[in-house]
């Protein structure tokens, strides 16, 4: 079998094949990869028709599903089972999609290797010995071993693009507010975005056009029309002018990968866009900046896991005291409890200005950078990553060179942009990714890019050895 | 700047996390690296400008005043680890 796509998994229908059925089977083949913390369905059935009729796929373990248990990848949430339904579950149901299960994941989206999930690490099918990116980790590992067509992501620094890099596929980021974020268990609230993962920009964008749009539930959720990310796939890039981000290619990026993603792009400019050398100077304060504002907002999130109303309780306690303080100990990993001591640190008084404050301060900076960009061109590009996909275990024990690893992603979630990382080769067998950056609300252009990328290449339709066939 | 284990016993507190002795000294040379990252921040040029809390800068969404959701208590009750007559049970909080 070559790779799974919409447009397969539509004419096997037609053929009277249960892809459904399919699916299921292939998922439980693909178990070794660890890449479903949850196999089944329950609360609302999917439509029968619609855009996305019958075709299977997975939710990232964060979407709350009426019915059917929603971990985030921890054991505070090992036996929730949501009463609702987050809206983009509804939003594909209607449309007709069929999930089989919840992909496993970093523990409250925290992490980008996924081995700081309860459920243990997602295997990357392109190599076993390897992570697969993290937060969605599952998700990539899922669509890149070829078990379903899409799945879904969320992004906070880079959860949807980094793990699609690191397994080949294409993942695809929204803008801020684009997507709602109703059910969509938080981390950081002014970074979260819920994305997708599916083989090609083209399939990213069939699915996407389902799940954006207002919701009324969210009101972080921004209300103005959804482009027609269809039709904009034939809009090609003649004419396109494409910042190369000269930080995006800094030293710490592998002088293989810096060659690879500059083949990618000359691809592009055979297509016909401009490619212009652009500078984003603040770009090194991201790491830092979203190390300050992602804990501060993840600590506050996560002061409603206490015991009391729902998750993980202590059994053995002397007070209410004791119950809080004992069921996070007990309910939350190593990298939640870092994030949230972090969190407490840098918005505990004498510290607010010195930490917080100067955060927001140069996450203006670092949106500023892009919108002075984004005068001169259409699209930002650059490595999604420094690297390749590392080994299992390699960078677990240095949370700051895990980190580290992040600074080509967490900018975009800084600014609110949408962003798209898409197959652009490989070095020693192992994918790399070319990251596009967008302007708010513009990813029909990225969509577009992607989508002439992939005309003029296969990088996207390589099957992984890990891959089912 | 090194963490004093004070430090990070004041910081559990208000976070409500035990911090098991064995995960002490771990979490507080995380810290004091993650500490050291972020000082980073201190040197940025970032004089006038306004802190940004949001990606979007818009006014907050108003809704009209009125009852959209039904009463869903009886699940949300039965998520809850200990319920009774319409109530979470706590431990006792006065002797």
């Amino acid at each position: 079998m070559s790779a799974l796509t919409l447009a397969s998994q539509r004419a096997a229908r037609a053929a009277g094949r249960d892809i459904v059925g399919d699916a299921r089977a292939r998922a439980e083949s693909a178990a070794g990869l660890n890449a479903l913390i949850t196999l089944g369905h329950d609360g609302a059935p999917a439509s029968a028709d619609g855009r996305l009729a019958g075709i299977p796929f997975a939710h990232k373990d964060l979407f709350c599903t009426q019915g059917l248990r929603t971990t985030c990848g921890s054991k505070m949430l090992a036996d929730f089972v949501p009463p609702y339904d987050a809206t983009i579950v509804e939003r594909l149901a209607a449309a007709g999609a069929v999930s089989i299960g919840k992909t496993n994941m970093d523990e409250f989206a925290m992490g980008s290797s996924n081995e700081n999930s309860a459920s243990g690490p997602v295997l990357n099918p392109w190599d076993t010995t390897r992570v697969p990116g993290g937060s969605s980790g599952g998700s990539a590992a899922i669509v890149a071993a070829n078990v379903v067509a899409f799945a879904t992501g969320s992004d906070t620094g880079g959860s949807v693009r980094q793990p699609a890099a690191f397994c080949g596929v294409t993942g695809f980021k929204p803008t801020y507010g684009r997507v709602s974020r109703y059910g969509m268990v938080a981390y950081a609230s002014s970074l979260d975005q819920a994305g997708v993962i599916a083989r090609s920009a083209a399939d990213c964008a069939e699915v996407l056009q389902v799940m954006a749009g207002h919701d009324p539930r969210d009101a972080t959720s921004v209300d103005r029309p959804v482009d027609d990310y269809r039709a904009a796939l034939g809009h090609g890039v003649h004419g396109l002018r494409i910042g190369i981000a000269r930080e995006l290619f800094s030293a710490g990026v592998r002088d293989a990968m810096q060659a690879t993603v500059h083949a990618a792009l000359r691809e592009l400019e055979a297509a016909g866009a401009v490619l212009v050398d652009i500078d984003l100077p603040a770009l090194p304060l991201s790491i830092p900046a979203y190390y300050v504002i992602a804990p501060a907002e993840a600590s506050s999130n996560l002061a409603r896991y206490d015991g009391v109303r729902y998750g993980h309780r202590a059994a053995e306690v002397k007070g209410l005291r004791d119950l809080y303080s004992h069921s996070r100990a007990e309910g939350f990993g190593t990298e939640v409890k870092r994030r949230i001591l972090t969190g407490t640190y840098v918005l505990s008084s004498g510290y607010y200005d010195a930490y917080y404050l100067r955060a927001q301060q140069v996450r203006r900076l670092i949106a500023n950078d892009f919108a002075r960009a984004f005068d001169d061109v259409d699209l930002i590009a650059g490595p999604t990553t420094p690297d390749v996909a590392f080994k299992l275990g390699e960078k677990t024990a240095d949370p700051l060179a895990m980190y580290a690893a992040d600074i080509n992603t967490v900018a975009v979630n800084l600014a609110g942009l949408p962003a798209m990382s898409v197959p652009a080769g490989f070095i020693d067998g192992l994918p790399a990714g070319l990251q596009l950056i967008g302007r708010a609300f513009d990813e029909a252009r990225l969509f577009a890019a992607g989508h002439a990328l992939q005309t003029r290449s296969d990088w996207h339709l390589a099957l992984a050895p890990g891959a089912l066939r | 700047m090194a963490l004093e284990t004070a430090q990070l016993h004041r910081l559990a507190h208000l976070a409500r996390l035990d911090l098991p002795v064995e995960e002490e000294m771990r979490l507080a040379r995380d810290l004091d690296g993650l500490l050291g990252l972020i000082a980073q921040l201190q040197d940025a040029p970032v004089a006038g400008l306004a802190p940004m809390a949001h990606p979007h800068d818009v006014a907050a969404a108003l809704r009209p005043d009125m009852v959209t959701e039904a009463d869903r208590s009886g699940a949300l009750e039965r998520i809850a680890p200990e319920m009774e007559s319409g109530l979470f049970l706590v431990p006792k909080v006065i002797e």
